[in-house]
């Protein structure tokens, strides 16, 4: 029996992993110390603690662990990395270069600063897979760049950078390269320090750890990155993020980070299975539908897709027992649908149809079928519903008609 | 965002969906709305000589909003006179779906249909009269 309803939402948040629950507990309760109390075991327990996860962090994305520091989630990070890089680097230049389809922290980071008139930023375009041309990044370079900040993977449409080599032109020219790399760790193999990653930010609830806690990585050396803090206090974090540190979710995030880079090659199997299944299924059943990424280069549990001549929010509605996403204007207040989708080229209509399933540890194959069924079955009933495909099937050019709006 | 129970219920059921053929003489075609909006709504009424909406059909590519509205609409035009239902406003959809501030457009888009349709039979029936006068003029010749 079917446990109902159904999560596959999984690039929004995750649930927590039990056994990160259990590694958390005793931080709440008999493990309570603060780590930066140096003159009792309290402390120093807690600090242990947040070393070990400083440890786990880095083994999983391939950087030291002092490189690690401490934040309230990905959100902060981003800030910190784009503000903090702009601010200490003031007198060396102030240019930007970042991509359109980026998470909004990293998008109003940057215009926040554009605002202010502290930079000056160039958002590349995609490509119809969400791919950033890292040609695009060299020739956007100028003598002013500080920064790049592009995204390891998408969170809407699953599509992979090329971070390598955006990470490789970023040293040729000497520019600091920031990746918000939130929906790849633990989910695909990352590795900052060889990929030229300059500053990461990581968060634990995409990762079947607590919200509220994430970190940023902070090239120590080739080169030393500086950052300059945005929130004064205490000097927590090596002066970077003050702030008495959240032991408790530090350890959530990194015991998911062990569990991650554990389990990864085995869940990322048997996620590719489940969206195969799911895509496969689809497919099978409906007429019209587009994925929307990366063929290839895509998060293993990502499938987005878009029904034509069905509405997003429409369709949300009609398959209530399944929690998913769209990409149409109507489940945002601002009825433009999602611009990373739009960015893709694939006109607003396709966009306002698009569907994003996000596949997790927890979804299991008989989940899949039922979604399959269920998604296939309403998208099927609202097309009867719909004079698009009516006009479609009778052979009426959709783009050819002028829309009286 | 949570649906009004009204909402769900047409969206659910939706009453009158469907098409008349479009070559029906007493037929009027309203199409609003645009794809790239995310909204359009398709609303056929089929009305008689003297004026009176007998019958309604609906199709609409949107949210459940915009769904629930059209469906509404077709219940609400049915037997009503066109010179009643050309004064429909969006408000008494509002009211009547509990549509929040950002759904309100879906019921202004019903609204719309519904002057569309009008309309269209007017158009069309002006052109039948006129195209009958003219045939009768041609027979006299």
């Amino acid at each position: 029996m079917l446990k109902k309803p159904i999560y596959m939402d999984n690039h929004a948040t995750t649930r927590v992993d039990s056994r990160v629950l259990d590694a958390m507990l005793p931080y709440f309760t008999e493990k309570f110390g603060n780590a930066a109390s140096r003159n009792h075991s309290f402390g120093w327990e807690a600090e242990e603690a947040v070393d070990r996860s400083r440890n786990q962090i880095a083994a999983l994305v391939g950087v030291k662990s002092k490189e690690i520091i401490f934040t309230s989630g990905a959100t902060e990070s981003d800030n910190l990395a784009i503000k903090g890089v702009l601010e200490f680097y003031k007198d060396k230049g102030n240019h930007i270069i970042s991509c359109v389809t980026e998470h909004k922290a990293v998008l109003d980071s940057c215009r926040a600063l554009e605002r202010a008139g502290r930079a000056t930023v160039t958002y590349l375009p995609v490509d119809k897979y969400g791919m950033v041309d890292p040609d695009a990044v060299r020739r956007a370079i100028t003598d002013h760049t500080v920064l790049i900040s592009i995204m390891w993977a998408n969170n809407e449409i699953g599509t992979i950078h090329p971070i390598a080599e955006i990470g490789k032109i970023a040293k040729d020219k000497g520019v600091i390269f920031h990746c918000d790399a939130v929906q790849a760790v633990g989910k695909v193999p990352v590795d900052f320090e060889k990929t030229g990653v300059d500053l990461a930010s990581i968060t634990a609830h995409k990762i079947y750890g607590p919200k509220g806690v994430g970190a940023i990585y902070v090239r120590s050396k080739g080169p030393r990155v500086r950052l300059t803090p945005q929130m004064d206090g205490g000097g927590h974090e090596r002066g970077m993020r003050s702030g008495t540190l959240n032991v408790p979710g530090i350890v959530g995030l990194g015991a998911a980070c062990e569990i991650a880079g554990k389990e990864m090659p085995e869940e990322v199997r048997r996620l590719m299975l489940l969206r195969s299944q799911l895509q496969a299924g689809l497919f099978e059943r409906l007429d019209e539908i587009y994925v929307n990424g990366h063929p290839t280069e895509r998060l293993p549990g990502n499938l987005n897709v878009s029904f034509a001549y069905v509405e997003g929010e429409s369709l949300l509605m009609g398959i209530n027992d399944i929690a998913v996403s769209s990409g149409s204007a109507c489940t945002s207040a601002t009825l433009e649908p999602s611009y990373v989708i739009r960015a893709l080229g694939i006109g607003d209509e396709l966009a306002h149809s698009s569907i994003r399933f996000g596949l997790g540890r927890f979804n299991t194959l008989e989940e899949v079928d039922y979604v399959t069924d269920r998604v296939s079955k309403e998208v099927k009933r609202l097309r009867e519903m719909s004079p698009l495909y009516e006009m479609a099937k009778e052979g009426v050019d959709l783009k050819s008609v002028s829309w009286k709006s | 965002m949570a649906y009004s129970d009204k909402v769900i219920e047409h969206y659910n059921n939706p009453r009158n969906v469907g098409s008349f053929a479009k070559d029906e003489p007493n037929v009027g075609t309203g199409v609003v709305g645009a794809p790239e909006c995310g909204d359009v709504m398709k609303l056929q009424l089929k009305i008689a000589d003297d004026g009176v909406i007998e019958d309604a059909r609906f199709k609409t590519f949107g949210c459940g909003s915009a769904i629930a509205s059209s469906s509404y609409v077709t219940e609400l035009v049915k037997g009503k006179h066109i010179d009643e239902a050309i004064t429909i406003k969006n408000t008494v959809i509002v009211k009547e779906l509990n549509l929040p501030p950002v759904k309100i457009h879906c019921s202004v888009l019903a609204e719309d249909a519904i002057k569309a349709a009008i309309a269209d039979w007017r158009k069309r029936r002006g052109d039948r009269a006129a195209s009958d006068e003219q045939s009768a003029q041609s027979k006299e010749a």
